[in-house]
Parts: C-alpha cells; structure tokens; sequence
C-alpha cells in the first residue's frame, strides 16, 4: 500500500497550485459558462432598457408602472427570482439569464431615465431651434449625453450581474458558483477560494473595461477646464 | 406531463404551488413555514440590530469629521462585486463554520453595512455647510451639533440606508438556505432536493413576498413619520 500523496490537495489547503495546474480546462470552462451568461444577460436587458427608459420619458404615464414594476422585480431576492421562473424554464441556462435580465433591467432602467431626464431644457430647445427631428434630437443630443448615467448603470448591473451567477448553482447553471457549491458539498477548499476570487476578479475586470469604454465615448466629460477656458 | 400543453402545466404548477401552501400540514413542525418564516425574521432583525450598531455610530462620528469618505463612498461598490454566496460558502469552510448559524450571521452583517456606512455618511457630510457654520456660531459642541443638526438633517438618507440594508438582509437570509442554514429559503432548496416544483414556487412567493412586505413596511414608517424625517422639501 502506497501513503497517500502530501501535496496541498491531499492536505485540503486554501491555497493550492497543483489544483490551479490540475484542474485548468474545469476552471477555463467555469469561467467561459459565467461571462456568457453575465454578458447575454446584461446585453438583452440593455436592448430591453432603453425602449423603456424612453418610454418613460415621452410618456408621463408610463413612468410610475415602469418604475414600480422594475422596482417590485429588484426587491425579490435572487434565489426566490431563480426558482420563480422554474416553471416557465425549467433547469436550464436560460432560467439563470431571464433571472438576471430582470434584475439588469431596473438598474439600466433607472439611471438611464435619470441621464435623460438631466439633459437641460436648454439643450434641447437649442437642438430644436436648429431644426432637429424628433429622432436626431434623441440620437444625437439626448442619448448621448445621458451616456455617463447609462454607463454607471451599465457597470453596476454588470458588476451585480457577475455576482449573482453564482446563485445559478441552484439549477446547475452558475459558472463559478458550480465549482463553489461543489466545493462546499466536498470541504474542498482550494476549489471555493479559487472560484470566487475568480469571480471577484470578474466583476473588476468587467468594471474597468466599461470605465474605459465610458472615457472612450464620452470625451466631453475628461477636458472641462480646457473647455471652459 | 408530456402530453400537455406548456401553458396548462404552467397553470397547475400555480395551482400545485397555492394547495402546497395553503395545506395546514405544510405550516407546522420544524420545517414548516411557521417555523422557517421565524426563522427568517429573526436572522434579518438580529443583523439588522447588529449592523447598525456597528456601521451607523462610525459613519456618523467620520462623517461629522469629515474623513474616511472615499472608504464610506466605495465600500458598497466593493461589497457589490463579491457574491454573497461565496463569503458564506468560504466562512463555513473556516474554522467557526461549525458553530451554527454564526457563518450566516456574519457574512449577513458584512453585507447589511455597506449600505448603512455609505448612506450615513453621504447624509451627515450633506449638510448645508452655513448651517454648521450657524450652529457653531451660536456656541454648539462637536457632540451637540452632530446630535441636534446633523443628525436629524440627515434622518432621510439614513433611514433610505437601513431600508436598503434590511432588504438585503432578506435576500441573503434566502442564499443561506444554500449552506445550510435556516429561513425560508430552505422552503426552496427542499423542494430542489425532492424536484418538486410547487413547493419551489410556493418557498419563492413567500420570500418574494416576505422581501416587498419589509419594503412596503420602510415605506409606511416614511410616511408616517414627521416630515424632516421623510426628507421631503414642499
């Protein structure tokens, strides 16, 4: 009888290379299911948002049912939100991204009607004295300088979004929540740590990305002293 | 099942979900939803309590000197990005993960204080600085102008802050259910072990519910009470 190997699986560290090296195409895999999920999900609630948010804007009367519906949806705890859809989805990966669509959908909701209701009456009566259509007014003046709200919206709810993929373990389909809900059942601490220090990684990454993104198209907002002087 | 068409099995699972809950048996004993409902209260009002205690008396005391704001301001974005899941997963594997509901406790708290500390703090730093300045000019301590001007002038981002806190709560009550713990989201995850579908769906309306009726309570205490605390300006 050989003794049992004492690397750092074997002694069940929190901290183990060997899982690193060993079980790279698990974790790639993981990592590969968790972003297709945070950015399907992300993706169609933002065409989902916007329609809605301008929606609420031209229409007095749709705001209050737009908002308070997107607000009742964001008030239901995730694990609740997952098991709710079950029945319209079943165990599937599209039960986990209706799921984080909906809570997607309140943040973009509401910061990007906050970005559009800040754009001064000036602006826009300016744009309109210079003979902007309804449609060129909203494309070229009015989203457009909603973008900095939308972006802040569009990078919390990524952020939340990569977040609560993880409670998709409950049906099987959470990406890095998979390997931390394995890892629980087995005491296996090397797979936990590493899994969510992934996810936290995500979740920066993901924020830094679309910091970028947001300087890149909005360049207004970097040079006010140039600007003004 | 297969025969059926997806809408009519959509209709019964509703219906399976209102008789799983409305049955008597299913709302005594250890794991029924008297019980569990307990239980839930009881974790969110206990680290409701405990977090406050511990995130308002700092927020306000850095607040009132003006410092540690960019840690105040930021920390809820930091607590957004790491999944509550995986601090209640990572504290039940270290040593105290034994002792009960203390993992749940603990990671519930660190998640409730994010929005408490960031809420206090931008609510006492709001201030209108001339009232400070006429508060101090009139002779008011430290202590009396944070107890007497601040404070009350900062009731509505504060209370904003413990409502935000409290639904949170609620929500990660839930997730515990995923390691064990108590609540009503154990409700959800013995219907996932025993596949069945209506009692999934009758544990999430009782959470959802449970989660908008602490809402809706934050809501009717705001308007109910005096006006400076609802923070409104007409």
């Amino acid at each position: 009888m050989t003794a049992p190997p004492d690397d750092c699986l074997a002694r069940n560290d929190w901290i183990c290379g060997a899982y690193l090296t060993g079980r790279r195409h698990i974790l790639w895999d993981a990592v590969v299911q968790h972003l297709q999920l945070t950015v399907v999900s992300v993706l169609i609630a933002l065409v989902l948002a916007v329609p809605l948010a301008l929606a609420a804007r031209r229409r007095r009367w749709a705001s209050g049912p737009v908002l308070g519906i997107t607000t009742v949806l964001y008030t239901i705890p995730s694990l609740a939100m997952f098991s709710l859809l079950l029945p319209v989805y079943g165990l599937s990966a599209s039960l986990v991204v209706a799921g984080l669509v909906l809570y997607s959908l309140t943040l973009l909701v509401r910061n990007i009607l906050a970005g559009l209701r800040a754009v001064p009456e000036e602006t826009r009566q300016a744009a309109r004295g210079m003979g902007y259509g309804p449609i060129r007014l909203l494309l070229t003046v009015e989203l457009p300088l909603a973008l900095p709200a939308s972006m802040a919206g569009l990078r919390i709810a990524t952020v939340s979004a990569v977040s609560l993929v993880t409670i998709g373990a409950i049906v099987g389909h959470g990406g890095l929540g998979n390997l931390i809900y394995a890892g629980m059942n087995t005491f296996f601490k090397a797979q936990v740590l590493t899994a969510s220090v992934l996810c936290v990684i995500i979740a920066i990454v993901a924020d830094l990305l679309l910091l970028a993104i947001q300087r890149v198209l909005t360049p207004w907002t970097r040079r006010p002293r140039e600007r003004s002087a | 099942m297969d025969e059926t068409a997806p809408g009519a099995e959509r209709v019964n699972t509703l219906t399976d979900a209102w008789s799983w809950l409305t049955s008597g048996s299913h709302w005594s004993g250890a794991d029924g939803i008297g019980n569990r409902l307990g239980e839930h209260l009881f974790l969110t009002a206990v680290c409701l309590l405990i977090s406050c205690a511990l995130a308002l008396p700092v927020a306000l005391v850095l607040g009132h000197l003006g410092k540690g704001g960019a840690l105040a301001v930021n920390i809820s974005n930091v607590g957004r990005a790491i999944p509550t899941f995986a601090v209640l997963v990572l504290l039940l594997l270290t040593p105290i993960g034994p002792y009960g509901d203390w993992p749940t406790i603990i990671a519930l708290v660190l998640f409730a204080m994010p929005p408490l500390l960031t809420n206090a703090y931008v609510g006492i730093r709001g201030v209108d600085a001339d009232v400070v300045r006429a508060a101090r000019g009139m002779g008011m301590t430290g202590h009396q102008l944070l107890t007497r001007v601040e404070l009350p002038l900062a009731a509505p981002l504060i209370l904003t802050g413990v409502r935000i806190a409290a639904v949170q709560l609620v929500a990660t009550a839930t997730i515990a259910a995923l390691v064990g713990g108590g609540g009503l989201g154990r409700i959800i995850t013995a219907g996932f072990n025993l596949a069945s579908t209506p009692m999934v769906v009758a544990g999430a309306v009782l959470v959802a519910v449970f989660a908008l009726l602490v809402e809706a309570l934050f809501e009717v205490v705001r308007r109910l009470a005096p006006r400076w605390v609802r923070g409104d300006t007409g």
